[in-house]
């Protein structure tokens, strides 16, 4: 009797031990790797690198080679004549590319003015979560502009430097969840030559921007820069932009209404012109395409 | 009969507990997709797996977002928009070795195998059978399978626009180096 007592819990214990191994071994396996865990770092928080007008917290990746070409037209409301601004376009050819995950450069011209211009991103922090938990991204961005135009006042002497112009932002964003990005990008334009004595040479503004995922492919952007009441150059208005992102692969398609007509940094935050609400918009609209020229696993 | 009982009971215990766990951290899957537009491939060199060579089970994690691709954008694309890794972060097997009898994994070899399971990925479960080949060589087990998957089956959606891009079925390559668990 005691015998087959001790065998019955022996054996027992025996078959508990193989039922819990194998109910087990996948939970096992999961509590074993739950030590080492890295941060999982936010991806895709924008479709591309400019949110419409401005960046966004986005780069290319290391050894990518993004050519945009940025296509604008003039106002809507220059009527059937201008047949709606179609017969007037502007555009900026650029090319940027990721010399690392986190930093990129890159060139562009503009028709609007001739501008030249360059800048250079860096990724400073990464949103997080897992191991390490960080609630932003942040960028810092920085661009130079020369205005090769010819001046038009020849009553004062024109340096070649008074045509740079340099940009600094902070971008700061967050990936709220994977439809809705938000972005705030404080902002100074530094001029050095300004329209008048009385004006400040560095201009500040902030930008506020966001996009709304509709689609696995389409997102929805808007973007407004408030230019800081001391230092707003005379008539001008702040920048906003809306519009719709189509991604196809190494494509990215960027469609947009907005009041600005340059497309550096300098020309949309600071000296946009045109009135929103009084129909003084341009139809534009932004092709990128990506050429990766370094395979990420070699 | 007492005594013999005990020491069966022990013995079989014993045996079950000297007999360890193998795993691995750096286990490889890759996968294979070809078009004649294009042949796209990603490997993962982050699996961890483990084996009960008592039981014959057989269990995977994957994290989606540690598969690497040729270009950044396809590696995105592939987490944001087919995968939605935010969403389904991992992709599991567990399943049973089905002729646990014929693998000696104290005696070096190589025995062709049978596994069936369950596989979970893009949070759908679906059982497969595949054949592979487990090679024991001293307290290193290597297991290795390759086997098809059809996109369609685990609710992955390919739109008509890159539809001559991507296969709708695509290789899977297990290979994944064992050690005895500590």
């Amino acid at each position: 009797m005691i015998a087959t007592k001790s065998t019955l819990i022996l054996l027992t214990i025996l078959m508990a031990r193989i039922v819990a191994a194998q109910d087990d071994l996948l939970k096992m396996l999961e509590e074993e790797t739950a030590k080492d865990k890295k941060p999982d770092y936010t991806t895709a928080t924008f479709k591309t690198t400019r949110l419409i007008n401005g960046h966004s917290v986005e780069n290319v990746a290391a050894g990518v080679l993004d050519f945009r070409i940025s296509h604008r037209f003039g106002y809507i409301n220059s009527g059937l004549y201008e047949f709606f601004g179609l017969d007037q376009a502007t555009t900026r050819l650029g090319l940027d590319y990721g010399l690392t995950n986190r930093l990129m450069i890159g060139l562009g011209r503009s028709t609007f003015e001739k501008q030249l211009d360059g800048f250079t991103k860096y990724k400073l922090i990464r949103q997080s979560s897992g191991a390490k938990k960080m609630p932003v991204t942040v960028s810092l961005m920085a661009a130079m502009v020369y205005k090769t135009l010819k001046p038009s006042t020849t009553n004062r002497e024109n340096f070649k430097t008074s045509n740079l112009y340099y940009t600094y932002q902070v971008l700061v964003a967050r990936k709220l969840n994977d439809r809705l990005s938000l972005q705030v990008m404080p902002t100074m334009n530094h001029y050095n030559l300004v329209p008048g004595t009385t004006l400040s040479n560095d201009l500040y503004s902030i930008g506020f921007g966001g996009r709304i995922k509709v689609s696995k492919r389409v997102t929805i952007n808007a973007e407004y820069y408030y230019q800081l009441a001391t230092t707003k150059l005379p008539d001008t208005k702040n920048s906003l932009g809306v519009g719709v992102d189509i991604e196809t692969g190494g494509h990215v398609f960027q469609l947009y209404v907005t009041n600005s007509t340059g497309m550096t940094e300098r020309s949309f935050i600071s000296e946009s012109t045109g009135d929103f609400l009084k129909g003084d918009i341009h139809f534009g609209f932004c092709i990128s395409r990506v050429f990766t020229l370094k395979d990420p696993r070699k | 009969m007492k005594t013999t009982l005990l020491s069966l009971a022990l013995l079989i215990a014993l045996t079950n507990f000297a007999q360890p766990v193998y795993m691995t951290r750096t286990g490889q899957i890759s996968f294979y997709s070809k078009t004649p537009m294009e042949n796209i491939d990603a490997i993962n060199n982050e699996v961890t797996s483990m084996i009960n060579p008592a039981t014959g089970e057989l269990v995977f994690a994957i994290l989606i977002k540690s598969f690497r691709f040729e270009r950044a954008l396809m590696e995105e694309h592939f987490n944001e928009n087919y995968m939605e890794s935010d969403k389904f972060p991992k992709a599991t097997f567990s399943g049973k070795i089905s002729n646990l009898g014929n693998i000696d994994f104290t005696k070096n070899g190589n025995y062709p195998t049978r596994v069936e399971g369950e596989l979970t990925i893009h949070g759908v479960k679906k059982v497969i059978t595949s054949p592979g080949i487990i090679n024991i060589s001293g307290d290193k087990v290597t297991a290795t399978s390759t086997f098809p998957l059809h996109l369609a089956d685990f609710n992955i959606t390919i739109p008509s626009l890159v539809a001559d891009k991507i296969s709708e079925t695509v290789e899977v390559k297990v290979n994944c180096e064992y050690q005895p668990k500590k």
